[in-house]
């Protein structure tokens, strides 16, 4: 196990590489360093000069990829890539556009989008595999019918349609919680309930659907009729029997998003005034604030990936079949 | 819904986002939309970052709160100063010398005795006398992230070398100031030390560069209260940048505070965490989530304005005249990214004012027979005031004077563009577009700035007449006789028959991008001329303006300073931005017009500069380098329990005037708040109702197992 994981982690390297040069590529087709130091230095009185000086202070007066006024390894060492990529893969991820040290900005962040993100994911979990074996049990009645009819519908919906319906209706028209805002500790309860119910219901829908499916398959398998045979009542069927053997393909689906918990969300993030990292993203985007953008999609790789390889090592936990070398 | 009615239990309104105890308290609440980038007073150029560095820093002169036009009064100076003027041999000249002969201009500013520091640990010294905390290791920084997180903190009185060593920063390659450029142009002595600072930066890669070796020719400390700017030639619009952040004392003590190993990364440098003498300091600095303004217990004081005009009078601004500043004693301003949630809690009484967005708009506002703005029954209801003012900005549509169609200074060229100024209908774009907060322009100069001239007076003659004493657009017919001699008889060149193509440029984007570019479109559709949009982006944008590739193009100017000069430079030939880099977009240049230009910056204003000003009015009206769009009008909206609200577009201290009525606010929220129960219970009922059955159900199918 031990080796695998780590032959794993050292395959992640060359990906990690890959991720970061095409972001690299990608940023800097669509954004010279001037444009990045106009941008920071304002629309007023900018000169030439200024802008020279801001490159040369922010490290962005090097060549890009290859130096061709260095010798030797230099070419390819005195560049923006490498000065700008190399450290982060000790997770120093240096200073913003802004000044501000990112990693600290990522710790501080990671709390907010982990006080969402993990009830919704647990909540949303419990509720959406409750909902689907409720209609497994009652599958082929109006009762089944009328829930994938529900599901189809709160699919169809837009998430942000949720989002504004919940804040209308729930903390402005009905005044039962505050429309937006974060606090710490348990003075944050209260700003966090209306993000996490307009969450899980947006995911009701989808996830309902698709444990409905995986659960519908086990359900006509041999050892569920074994069950019966042996006169175990159908809810200790389907919650002893079914619930652990469908499991599989859930935790499997569940595991490799954990990670990416850490990430946030954009949107809810944006709405309920979350100060979480799935704004951070995009706000640096918006401010052409390179360094921020590389180390977001590095950090959000290598987390998929780790997210990957607990996937893996969850499918050999839950099915003994399954053996990793 | 569990929580919901736990949560209960603790709040009259369940609703509310602040802790109950502060209902009752003396606080402001606000929003910012977007997080500052730079509190750095050397740095800090944008007007969300002023909302903050407005409050904490204080320049030697201020804009006075109530009076219009603008006018100057002293902050922290004892006088509003007049510059000496020198010639080549440092001889003192007249005031009234002629500007070739002013060689150098001196501004001699003399503070205010016994004003003092925020409290700060920069200033924190133990018994001995020396400094707590600027001897510091990244070992005993590592659990500081929070100014707060120092126990100990100082003050000091503020001197002039602090004025003088904030010049210098401006200087200072590490903070790339943005009015580093225009003001070495200006300051005696100013490029040379960013020569010497850049040269010492690059020697010393790691170290802090130390502004009081480094000399700077230009300032002088004259004494403990007393300091002079020593400015190139004759610039009198240096006085207007002397009531700008810019030009705000910053304490050596902390950069000295600030530049310690460890202290970065901890986030704590002067960009963030500022250090100044102003009515509040920054006491929490959490730029995802709020950021608070507490009142600087060190304040040095200042009263209410007491000369107001007659409506200031009627509107009850001059209610608290004479009485001490500030009256709020703390400012919340909470991050909200979305007009939704914002316009929500204004209504609810958690932010006591708001902008109105175009979602909201036909909520608040509606236009009377007159076209008057005025508030809906619903927010009157509610108490909320209606406050517009015409900002000091223009938006325009340039023509690049540097291409082949729509450029130069030929008559024909001259006749297209003011056909197509005809054409481009802004009062009905405003009507359509801004919902009205727009008043369309006659010229580069808005109102409320010296030069404006209001009514039919001051109308555009190329492109509007006076009909019953209302300015009306010319006809279109005008447009097409002018089209006509330029070479274009309905829209198609005489010589070729090839229709006419122009190509406009914007970087706008937004919802109703589509519908206000197919109405520019449908203007020119109206002289049967083709309009080629070219959307960009941003970056795109500046470098096709920069390499003179754009034929048409928006874009707009907010003032730094209330000085005509500060539009009319975006004229100015020697300012073109394909030649030189400067902010003439539209690369004009016309002698004449550049001629009055130099004339005209460096007069004061009266009837001598007024007529100047009108000449070089009527040479862009009849040259159109420019279809002058509109200057936008800006709507806001305050509750009743607001006071002192006087839009001021120049000033960024105003917080310090504002008064609140904490007991009104509480009572209003307690009644707009009231937690509406049914839908908790219709929806306990809605879960049993479907419940109850499902359950039935399952017995029965149990049973049928059995």
């Amino acid at each position: 196990m031990f080796a695998y994981v780590l032959r794993r982690l050292l395959y992640a390297i060359p990906i990690l590489v890959g991720v970061n040069l095409l972001t690299f590529a990608l940023f800097f087709v669509v954004n010279t360093p001037d444009d990045m130091a106009r941008l920071q230095l304002g629309a007023k009185h900018v000169t030439p000069e200024a802008i020279e000086r801001w490159k040369v202070e922010h490290g962005y007066d090097k060549p890009l990829l290859l130096n061709t006024r260095a010798t030797g390894s230099a070419q390819l060492t005195d560049t923006l890539f490498f000065q700008r990529s190399a450290a982060m893969f000790a997770f120093q991820f240096g200073k913003g556009d802004d000044g501000r040290d990112i990693g600290n900005e990522i710790q501080t962040r990671m709390g907010p989008s982990l006080a969402i993100a993990l009830p919704v994911f647990v909540i949303g979990l419990l509720v959406n595999i409750t909902f689907a074996l409720l209609m497994v049990f009652f599958r082929a009645t109006y009762l089944d019918l009328w829930g994938v009819v529900l599901c189809v519908v709160l699919m169809s919906i837009s998430g942000l349609f949720y989002i504004i319906a919940g804040q209308y209706f729930i903390a402005k028209l009905w005044n039962l919680l505050p429309i937006s805002g974060y606090a710490g500790g348990i003075h944050g309860l209260k700003f966090i309930l209306l993000p996490v119910l307009v969450s899980v219901v947006a995911g009701i829908g989808s996830g309902s659907r698709w444990y409905r499916t995986i659960f519908l398959e086990e359900i006509g398998k041999d050892y569920v009729r074994t069950a019966r045979a042996k006169g175990l009542s159908e809810i200790r069927v389907l919650f002893r029997h079914v619930l652990k053997n469908g499991m599989i393909p859930i935790l499997t689906g569940a595991v490799v998003v954990l990670p990416l918990l850490f990430m946030g969300s954009l949107i809810t993030e944006s709405f309920f005034g979350i100060p979480g990292l799935g704004s951070y993203t995009i706000d640096a985007i918006q401010a052409q604030d390179f360094s921020v953008v590389r180390a977001m999609v590095f950090l959000g790789s290598f987390l998929y990936i780790v997210g990957l390889i607990l996937t893996d090592i969850s499918y050999s936990w839950v099915d003994p079949r399954v053996r990793l070398q | 819904m569990l929580g919901i009615g736990l949560l209960a239990g603790c709040s009259d309104s369940w609703n509310n986002p602040y802790p109950d105890t502060d209902a009752h308290a003396n606080v402001l609440y606000s929003a910012f939309s977007e997080r500052p980038k730079h509190l750095d007073p050397a740095r800090s150029y944008s007007s969300n970052e002023a909302e903050f560095t407005g409050q904490i820093y204080e320049s030697p002169l201020q804009y006075h709160f109530l009076k219009r036009p603008y006018t100057l009064i002293p902050l922290t100076a004892e006088a509003v100063p007049k510059p000496r003027y020198f010639d080549a041999a440092g001889q003192p000249l007249a005031d009234d010398a002629p500007t070739t002969a002013i060689a150098e201009s001196v501004y001699e500013i003399r503070i205010r005795p016994g004003i003092r520091y925020q409290p700060h640990p920069a200033f924190a010294r133990d018994a001995t006398g020396r400094f707590l905390y600027h001897a510091l290791d990244v070992a005993a920084l590592k659990d500081k992230t929070q100014i707060s997180d120092f126990p100990q903190t100082g003050t000091r009185e503020l001197v002039a070398a602090d004025y003088v060593y904030q010049i210098k920063r401006l200087a200072n390659p590490r903070l790339s100031s943005p009015i580093f450029g225009l003001m070495s142009e200006h300051i005696v002595g100013l490029k040379a030390l960013g020569d010497a600072l850049e040269k010492a930066s690059r020697a010393h890669p790691g170290t802090e560069l130390n502004l009081n070796d480094f000399p700077l020719a230009g300032a002088e400390v004259v004494d403990r209260y007393t300091y002079r700017i020593h400015i190139k030639g004759k610039y009198p619009q240096f006085i207007y940048w002397l009531a700008m952040p810019f030009f705000a004392p910053v304490p050596w003590e902390a950069d000295a505070f600030y530049a310690q190993p460890g202290m970065a990364d901890n986030n704590l440098t002067l960009d963030w965490q500022p250090v100044g003498t102003g009515p509040y300091y920054l006491s929490e600095n959490d730029p995802n989530r709020r950021m608070v303004l507490t009142k600087n217990p060190y304040y040095h004081g200042e009263t209410y304005p007491e000369d107001g005009d007659g409506a200031d009078r009627q509107a009850g601004l001059l209610a608290d005249a004479g009485k001490p500043l500030p009256f709020v004693d703390k400012a919340v301003f909470s991050l909200e990214k979305e007009t939704i949630p914002y316009w929500s809690k204004f209504l609810q009484g958690y932010y006591d004012s708001s902008g109105i967005s175009s979602d909201s708009f036909d909520q608040a506002v509606q236009f009377s027979a007159g076209g008057d703005p005025r508030l809906t029954d619903s927010m009157r209801e509610k108490g909320i005031h209606l406050v517009t003012a015409v900002a000091a900005s223009i938006w325009y549509v340039g023509f690049n004077m540097l291409d082949p169609v729509v450029g130069g200074q030929g008559e024909d060229r001259r006749k297209l563009r003011q056909a197509i100024s005809i054409a481009f209908d802004y009062d009905e774009f405003i009507s359509i577009f801004l919902n009205g907060r727009g008043i369309p322009a006659q010229g580069p100069i808005p109102p409320g700035l010296f030069g404006y001239v209001d009514g039919v007076a001051g109308l555009n003659p190329y492109v509007y007449e006076a009909h019953g004493g209302k300015i009306v657009r010319h006809p279109i017919e005008m447009a097409r006789k002018l089209l006509a001699e330029a070479g274009y008889p309905n829209g198609r060149n005489a010589k070729t028959g090839e229709p006419l193509v122009l190509y406009f440029d914007t970087m706008a984007s937004g919802p109703d991008t589509k519908s206000r570019l197919d109405w520019m479109k449908k203007q020119l559709d109206k002289l049967n001329v083709q309009l080629v949009v070219r959307g960009t982006d941003y970056n795109r944008f500046q470098d096709k303006m920069r390499k003179g590739n754009a034929q048409l193009f928006e874009w707009g100017w907010n003032a730094d300073y209330p000085d005509p000069e500060n539009f009319f430079f975006l004229l100015y030939g020697p300012n073109k931005k394909v030649a030189t880099g400067g902010e003439n977009a539209a690369n004009y240049d016309n002698p004449e017009f550049n001629r009055l230009f130099e004339r005209m910056k460096d007069m004061d204003n009266g009837p001598e500069r007024q007529q100047v000003i009108n000449a070089m009015l009527e040479i862009v009206r009849r040259d159109a380098p420019w279809i002058f769009a509109y200057y936008p009008k800006s709507f806001g909206l305050r509750h009743d329990w607001v006071h002192n609200v006087k839009p001021n577009l120049m000033a960024n201290n105003t917080l310090k005037y504002r008064r609140i009525d904490p007991d009104l606010r509480a009572a209003r929220r307690a009644e707009w708040n009231r937690p509406v129960l049914w839908p908790i219970l219709l929806l306990a009922g809605s879960v049993i109702a479907i419940i109850a059955p499902a359950v039935v159900a399952w017995r029965q199918r149990e049973r049928t197992t059995a």
